[in-house]
């Protein structure tokens, strides 16, 4: 296969392996499961074989294609990678079999059947793709909503108690972002039309224009607010625990890890490039919203009782890091920023999958319901720990590096942003280690606990886990648990499975080894960030 | 200049403890038979190699190696190489790290034996070794910063080693949120660095520091002297330490007394040319430095918890040793000199301390021990001299070290000095004060044991180690000043000692200071020593002690100033966010387009309408696009 259809092959193969799946007769559920697993497998060796193709020094877009598309408009299929798309592809590809894997069990017990999840994930994976490689602006608009679909129906059929008004919500607030955009694609059209009396959507082509600085202006908004949304910054982020709380977890993993992310490499590659002017104008802006970020989503993250909804909101206050990087427009800050994108996937996709496992274990999301669990299941605790301390952005682990590059290289150019971004170190750990030991820490108590010596130890932990599908009669049962005296036991909880042990150990693996050598990737994304820079008119020291 | 030989190996220093806590971690049950013995062997195999490194820089004409390893993080203007620095500075900790450390190891073989989780303690100490080594090894201050924040992890990992107590998890929690304030100073002052030098290498930071305004530098001197607060616990983040005391004794004796406290003194040290140019930040250090000197002695007087007196003790001691790095070129050497002694006799402590624990059930209340001496001889024989060392009895290490001290207090000859030397030599007699007390508690007077204590004396896996720090706490002083002085080893860091013009002869200081720890060891027997000690603390007791047996209020303090508003404003805001921001939008979506709970409730119909939208979007796009393009 030529190099040019590897991208192509990234949103075809999981596209057909969607439909293959939906087609697939109820009852044969685990080869919905085997084909899925086998297509996202395919994709991660796509994702590695583009990145071999692909050359550092290079074209900023590299494995190009372009089909006529819509020719009345100048609108065409043209897909391409520079650095950071790639990296996110092989984010991607790394992600979807590990929450194949770790969703194992999520939907067998559910009424709705099993192969449609799968369907749905595999969908969703081809839409993910897309938008990440599509190199016009109209192809990244309709992948940018089409997104949704997949995403909308995991977490409105496969989610928790409250799925279906987390699902509209998130459906509302990413639809007025879109519709936004759209306004603001057709009025780049209309600009690209009047100045090359041809319209166009091709990024290259509009990346030339000379827009005049309050079009600019406006153009820039309708895209900033719709990748706000998606990324999100405060204000614009109550969506974001609700979807993350209620979806099922290997759709939370998806829509944390890589979804929001869309919103973050859409500044760096839709509005920094097309409006430099109008971004150099509202930096200031965008740095308070960043930077308020960091420190107000810490703090509730702090106050949260359910562990998905402080998940999320960790990730938030993640998002508000990310954003200063990218808009303090220095190399280090920007390529910073792009590896952010990158290890917070990795790292809250790891939290995210252990709080998960927790969660299936005991059938509660409240920290309130779990103590000492440490002494029963150490893996699954270590592999909490680590996760948490990626999260936290311990040196060692992945994230330290990104969080370094992001704060050292914005303080030259924004001291008082970065400093006051530092202090939210200081709160990450403690919303962190709080969290760890109210669950892992202490004597053991909680759901968790043995009640009746003489029940048998089922096997809740061996895979059968319900996930949050049955939220509604765990949900009572958990409170009915939690009122009762906390006394003296042991607790119910077999340690991680073999599969479980899958799933984790290849992202402990990639966040410690990304955390000791970061250079390869760092070396993939920085061509692409400093010419992110030079098309803002370079004011890089 | 690049090392050769054994010293282009010294990054094996790192990776021995490293692999030692991988393969115990990720091992498994399976390396429980032997899992002690492999982490012992590879903090002596660490030694070993320590020690022959040091040959090897001694005989080197610069005496200074560097290991370059590998790019670490380059991306535009910032190139980050993991390397390491081998010189004398780190050399000598390089010695102390693996030296006790290695004797710690080996005590835990005994002190652990009944512990199920010995394995996964071991792994811990591995990881912290190989953290410190790689704090004090690393060639830049990213380096220092991953194994500073690395040891802050194996320390929080050790304090909460049995997890199962709330206290322990709550002490090792509230360790690594103070160590983090600390870090964000730390973290900042490499940001300055490299806005203004664009590097982070010890080498460029010192070779061009010079070139910057007076008040970037005193800024560089004070964030980095706030992350040595937070190591070091130092005034106004020591509240941390005491706590941390929930941790086997051995992590208390290596990590909590002799090695990881005490890199604030050596991040000081090792920045001396940065403090060198600023003498604000240098009297900061000597402020902080002396008030802590106080506040720890003070607080050591009232406690009756044998290792909470020696955690007191130590954040006491490494006042004294921030003391002197703050006094600059007069002081480094002396306070370096008091650290590695201090390394000797308080590791040796807190392992008598453990012994004596040992043989009363775990128990740590004072009140409940007394004539433990002939029971204990060896315990009460190493921790004599330990005793007698950390006074500052006569010719014993303690004596020189601490008298060198406020000698280069003294040397200043304004009325600065005269402040510090009488602060370090009133800290003298509450040291004596202190320490004869616990003395006198445990060793001396009636036996108050509990029902059913036996006390007997340790194996000998555990006696050898205080044994051989014993030795070394009667020894090291005078070694360190007169013998092989460590100022003449340390002459190509900080350059050739100057003949200082004493102010107040050696002799006197050393005979004043005799004086006052005697009249402290004499309260101590007034107070203590002569009478009956109660089983339980008395409860009327005057304001002063009350204020001592809260250390001064510190906790109080932080719990009124940060942790109760941070819990109204964590408690508002998430009300907030829920009600304000969320009600906010929630209700202009209801004003705007109908009734969102209606959507909510009507999956169905929304998804239906949202397929109306989208098609409603494209003849949008699709009627624009053909009007841009007729038109």
């Amino acid at each position: 296969m030529s190099a040019s259809l590897y991208l192509v092959a990234m949103i075809v193969i999981p596209a057909i392996g969607a439909a293959a799946v939906a087609a697939l007769p109820r009852e044969r559920g685990l080869l919905a499961k085997q084909v899925t697993l086998g297509v996202s497998l395919v994709v991660l060796l796509l994702a590695v074989l583009a990145t071999a193709a692909f050359d550092v020094d290079g074209d900023r877009f590299q494995l190009t294609t372009s089909v006529s598309w819509i020719p009345d408009f100048g609108a065409e299929f043209a897909l391409g990678v520079d650095g950071i798309a790639l990296v996110m592809l092989l984010l991607i590809g790394v992600l979807v079999p590990l929450v194949v894997t770790a969703s194992w069990h999520e939907a067998d017990a559910g009424p709705r059947p099993t192969r449609v999840f799968f369907a749905w994930l595999l969908l969703l994976e081809a839409m993910m793709v897309g938008v990440f490689v599509a190199t016009d602006v109209l192809l990244f608009y309709v992948f940018f909503e089409a997104m949704l679909v997949p995403m909308y129906f995991l977490i409105g059929s496969f989610g928790g108690p409250r799925r279906q008004y987390a699902a509209v919500k998130f459906f509302l607030y990413s639809l007025v972002g879109g519709l936004i955009m759209l306004a603001a694609v057709i009025g780049l059209y209309v600009v690209s039309t009047s100045q090359l009396g041809e319209g166009t959507f091709a990024f290259d082509a509009l990346r030339q224009l000379d827009i005049d600085p309050e079009v600019q202006k406006l153009l820039f908004l309708g895209f900033f607010v719709a990748f706000a949304i998606k990324a999100p910054l405060v204000p614009f982020h109550t969506w974001l625990p609700d979807s993350g709380a209620e979806a099922p977890i290997g759709g939370a993993v998806l829509l944390v890890g890589v979804l929001d992310k869309v919103g973050t490499f859409g500044f760096l590659r839709y509005c920094l490039p097309l409006f430099p002017d109008a971004s150099r104008f509202f930096a200031p802006f965008v740095l308070v919203l960043a930077v308020v970020g960091i420190l107000y989503a810490a703090l509730l993250a702090m106050g949260q009782t359910d562990m998905k909804r402080l998940v999320s909101y960790t990730s938030i206050s993640h998002f508000g890091f990310i954003a200063l990087g990218i808009f303090a427009f220095t190399t280090e800050a920007g390529t910073g920023a792009v590896l952010y994108m990158v290890n917070h996937g990795l790292a809250t996709g790891l939290l995210f999958i252990v709080v998960g496992m927790l969660i299936g274990r005991g059938g509660s999301r409240q920290i309130g319901d779990y103590g000492g669990v440490a002494a029963k299941a150490p893996l699954l605790a270590g592999a909490f720990l680590v996760a948490g301390l990626a999260s936290l952005a311990l040196p060692g682990t992945n994230s330290f590096v990104s969080e370094f590059l992001v704060l050292i290289g914005s303080f030259p150019e924004r001291p008082v942003f970065t400093i006051v971004a530092t202090v939210g170190i200081i709160l990450a750990a403690l919303y962190i280690l709080l969290m760890y030991q109210r669950t892992m820490h202490g004597p053991p108590r909680g759901v968790l606990l043995q009640q009746d010596p003489a029940e048998p130890l089922s096997g809740t932990g061996t895979g059968t886990g319900t996930g949050t599908g049955t939220g509604g009669a765990t949900a009572a049962s958990a409170t009915a648990t939690a009122t009762r005296p906390a006394a003296p036991g042991t607790l119910r909880v077999l340690d991680l499975s073999r599969r479980e042990l899958a799933v984790v150990a290849p992202l402990i693996a990639l966040i410690i080894g990304l955390g000791v050598y970061p250079q390869p990737l760092l070396d993939l994304i920085e061509p692409a960030v400093s010419a992110t820079i030079s098309d803002l008119g370079g004011t890089d020291r | 200049m690049p090392a050769e030989g054994l010293l282009a190996a010294s990054w094996l220093l790192i990776a021995l403890p490293l692999a030692g806590a991988a393969v115990l971690l990720l091992g498994g049950r399976r390396t429980d038979r032997w899992g002690h013995l492999l982490g012992t062997a590879t903090v002596v195999a660490a030694f070993v190699l320590a020690v022959a490194c040091t040959v090897q820089l001694a005989g080197l004409e610069e005496r200074s190696a560097d290991v370059e390893l590998f790019t670490f993080i380059s991306s535009g203007q910032l190139d980050v190489t993991a390397g390491l620095l081998y010189d004398p500075l780190s050399a000598i900790f390089a010695l102390l790290i693996t030296g006790v450390g290695s004797l710690i190891h080996v005590y835990s073989i005994g002190y652990m034996a009944h512990d199920p989780a010995r394995r996964r303690f071991f792994a811990y100490l591995n990881l912290f070794v190989a953290a410190m080594l790689l704090l004090v090894l690393g060639n830049s201050f990213v380096a220092l910063y991953v194994g500073w924040e690395g040891v802050g992890l194996a320390s929080y990992l050790l304090i909460a080693f049995w997890y199962t107590r709330p206290a322990a998890a709550t002490a090792a929690k509230k360790a690594f949120i103070m160590n983090r304030v600390g870090d964000v100073g730390l973290a900042i002052a490499i940001f300055v660095m490299f806005a203004q030098l664009g590097t982070t290498s010890y080498a460029g930071v010192f070779g061009s520091v010079g070139t910057l305004a007076g008040g970037t530098i005193t800024a560089i001197g004070l964030l980095l002297l706030l992350g040595a607060c937070g190591k070091s616990g130092q005034f106004p983040l020591q509240a941390w330490l005491p706590d941390a005391m929930e941790g086997p004794t051995p992590v208390s004796a290596l990590i909590h007394a002799a090695t990881m406290v005490t890199a604030g003194v050596y991040l000081i040290a090792r920045s001396a040319p940065i403090y060198d140019l600023t003498p604000t930040a240098r009297a900061v250090v000597l402020a902080i430095g002396a008030l802590t000197l106080l506040i720890g002695a003070i607080a050591g007087c009232a406690y009756d918890d044998i290792k909470k007196v020696l955690a007191y003790s130590t954040v006491s001691q490494i006042g004294y040793m921030f003391l002197a790095v703050g006094l600059g070129p007069a002081g480094y050497v002396a306070g370096l000199a008091h650290l590695l002694a201090h390394g000797f006799f308080k590791a040796g402590l807190f392992l008598g301390a453990g012994s004596v624990m040992h043989a009363m059930n775990d128990g740590v209340d004072m009140r409940r021990f007394g004539a433990l001496w002939r029971k204990l001889p060896v315990t009460f024989g190493t921790f004599g001299l330990g005793y007698l060392a950390l006074i500052g009895f006569p010719f014993l290490s303690g004596y020189f070290t601490k008298d060198a001290i406020i000698e280069a207090a003294l040397d200043r000859d304004d009325v600065w000095g005269w402040v510090l030397g009488g602060v370090a030599v009133l800290g003298a007699g509450l040291t004596a004060f202190y320490m004869t007390r616990l003395m006198l508690m445990t060793f001396f007077g009636r036996a108050r044991w509990e029902d059913g204590v036996h006390p007997h004396e340790s194996p000998s896996v555990m006696t050898a180690p205080m044994v051989v720090l014993a030795v070394g706490s009667v020894f090291s002083g005078a070694l360190l000043v007169s013998v092989f002085p460590l100022s003449g080893w340390l002459e190509p860091v900080f350059g050739e000692p100057a003949e200082a013009a004493h102010v107040v002869a050696p002799a006197l200081i050393g005979l004043v200071v005799t004086v006052v720890m005697l009249l402290g060891v004499l309260a101590a027997w007034l107070f203590v020593g002569r009478r009956e000690v109660p089983v339980t603390a008395p409860a009327r007791v005057s304001p002063v002690t009350r204020a001592a047996r809260n250390a001064l209020y510190a906790d109080a303090v932080n719990e009124s100033l940060f942790m109760r508003p941070g819990q109204w404003l964590t408690r508002a805001l998430v009300w907030l966010d829920n009600r304000g921001v969320d009600g906010a939008v929630n209700g202009l979506a209801a004003g705007l387009g109908g009734t969102s709970s209606r959507l909510a409730r009507t999956q169905t119909g929304f998804v239906r309408s949202y397929a109306l939208g989208m098609l409603g979007g494209a003849v949008l796009v699709a009627g624009a696009l053909l009007a841009v393009t007729s038109g």
